[in-house]
């Protein structure tokens, strides 16, 4: 595996430090790990995102306006230390609370747990929701069981634009759980990503096989099946999602969300949004945006994720803010 | 020996042998975690006792505690992840139990593990049976538990066996926790990668003691 790094232990530091680079003094590193917008709303509601680096542009690439106010990064697919979380806390907080929205793992929700302690000890309120959209992971229901994958990147962008106009931590966070709620997703693998430290593959799948559901890390999902044609895949991945408890049906309007694990090519996640739309056509569900690309990543991981947002009139009014970011921008 | 106790510097010794062992486990550690995991255990842990044994070197130890919690916290601020949560977890809860504890007998080592065991289990919600770390920390804890009035050396043999047996059930066992738990019955066979790191603690503790 041909990789530019330098030393390999140090990515997600370098990486960080890329990050605010790119931002160009709109992101302030302040603390190890953690990153913030250097200008937020004297009165704002806090978002904070973060989770494992690795997996760009997530989380740390969904800071900006109209998106997340900061970020708290772990090492490479690890998540972060509590108190890098709690750096990063202390920046956000304008005083009206902060919101850790991230994705169900254990290593997160332990660590973020422990910041929550340690942020309420210092008189700094603070809520979470937790993003658990794969179908894949739980039964319906087991939400508390599930994975945060891609679904993540229109949830957050929901939650930026409720936290630009919640009066308080309370309405952010029926906000964002009804965004997370309408939100459902599943992936497939095709082949591994690799840890950068050992270029050690993260999974093993065989050649001619694809894992159905199987998470960003390897993790198992709903079967290993033979390789099979982009319409069948989609097929085959949008049933799961309909199978679901979310009911998603005639005249209802969705987001869809086609991301690219790493390596899967733009071209083959247009091939797949094709047999996507038609199959929603077919059942007289609209499409009110499309977000494609690779957003929620695991280096050169080979496969994608589909993801759908039911939107009602609330998260209309959300996803036609705009906002900008590394990872998400809407005119 | 059956008096032997460990002074605060020889506990800081204790935790140095123990930072060396699992920065040499590094890919024993990585590879059993690949079978359940991600992978990446070894490099998590290897980074967390780097960063503990800079920390522990530098510290001139006034209790039994001090030395445990400064591990612990040490371990939880470089190592993030699942495991930096918990491994950190069980070496501050179980120091905070010895914050006043100038000489490490069996009695506090039992101390030392009861509120290790409740710190960890409370943080991840893990109980023994569920494939985890907490699996070689109940085996070493009841272990323990049932050597308070025993000398510290024998005390230290039946908690490094008591770990070791609690990490060897975790083969048999199906994951319920964590990233491993959608393998289902594909994680039989294989250890808990954290159960791993603890029962190479406990075993590495017992060969300074003894």
């Amino acid at each position: 595996m041909k990789k530019l790094l330098n030393d390999p232990n140090q990515a997600a530091a370098e990486l960080i430090d890329g990050l605010v680079d790119y931002y160009n003094g709109s992101v302030t590193k302040v603390g190890p790990g953690a990153i913030a917008l250097t200008e937020i709303a004297s009165d704002k509601v806090a978002l904070l995102v973060g989770g494992g680096t690795g997996h760009e542009p997530i989380y740390h690439g969904l800071i900006g306006p109209g998106m997340a106010d900061g970020a708290a990064c772990g090492d490479i697919f690890a998540a972060p230390p509590p108190n890098v979380i709690l750096d990063a806390t202390r920046a956000v907080n304008k005083g009206q609370g902060v919101l850790f929205l991230y994705g169900n793992y254990a290593g997160d929700v332990m660590n973020f747990k422990i910041a929550a302690q340690l942020a309420a000890a210092e008189g700094i309120r603070v809520e979470t929701v937790l993003i658990w959209d794969d179908v894949a992971s739980a039964p319906p229901s087991d939400k508390e069981g599930r994975r945060g994958i891609a679904g993540l990147i229109p949830i957050v962008k929901l939650a930026g634009a409720a936290a630009d106009k919640a009066k308080d931590l309370g309405e952010l966070v029926s906000l964002v759980t009804l965004a997370r709620d309408n939100t459902r997703s599943v992936g497939v693998a095709l082949s591994p990503g690799s840890i950068p430290a050992t270029g050690m593959p993260t999974f093993e799948l065989d050649e001619d096989s694809i894992g159905i559901g199987m998470g960003i890390h390897g993790e198992q999902g709903v079967g290993v099946e033979k390789m099979m044609t982009a319409g069948a895949l989609a097929d085959k991945l949008v049933d799961l999602i309909l199978a679901d408890d979310l009911p998603i049906g005639s005249g209802d309007e969705v987001l869809v969300l086609i991301n690219s694990l790493g390596s899967t090519t733009m071209m083959e996640c247009l091939i797949v949004l094709k047999r996507v739309k038609a199959i929603l056509t077919e059942k007289d569900i609209k499409i009110y945006d499309v977000l494609l690309g690779p957003l929620v990543t695991c280096q050169e991981m080979a496969g994608l994720s589909i993801s759908f947002t039911k939107l009602d009139d609330t998260l209309k009014s959300l996803w036609d803010t705009p906002c900008s970011s590394l990872g998400y921008t809407k005119l | 020996m059956s008096d032997r106790t460990l002074s605060p510097n020889e506990v800081k010794e204790m935790i140095l042998s123990i930072c060396d062992k699992i920065i040499a486990s590094e890919a024993e550690l990585s590879e059993a975690d690949r079978k359940l995991g991600d992978g990446d255990h070894g490099l998590g842990m290897q980074r967390g006792f780097t960063a503990a044994k800079a920390q522990i070197e530098a510290l001139d130890p006034k209790s039994v505690g001090e030395v445990f919690s400064t591990t612990g916290m040490a371990l939880m601020a470089s190592m993030g992840g699942a495991s930096g949560a918990v491994m950190g977890m069980l070496y501050q809860s179980g120091g905070t139990a010895l914050n006043d504890c100038e000489a490490l007998d069996a009695p506090a080592l039992s101390k030392f593990l009861d509120a290790a065991r409740d710190g960890v289990c409370n943080l991840g919600g893990a109980k023994p049976g569920d494939k985890t770390m907490v699996d070689a920390l109940a085996g070493a804890q009841e272990a323990g538990q049932a050597s308070v009035g025993r000398s510290l050396s024998e005390a230290f043999t039946a908690v490094a066996a008591g770990a070791t047996d609690g990490m060897e059930k975790t083969k048999a066992m199906i994951a319920t926790m964590g990233r491993a738990k959608t393998l289902g019955e594909k994680s039989i066979g294989h250890p808990d990668p954290g159960a791993l790191s603890v029962s190479i603690m406990f075993n590495t503790m017992n060969e300074y003691v003894n």
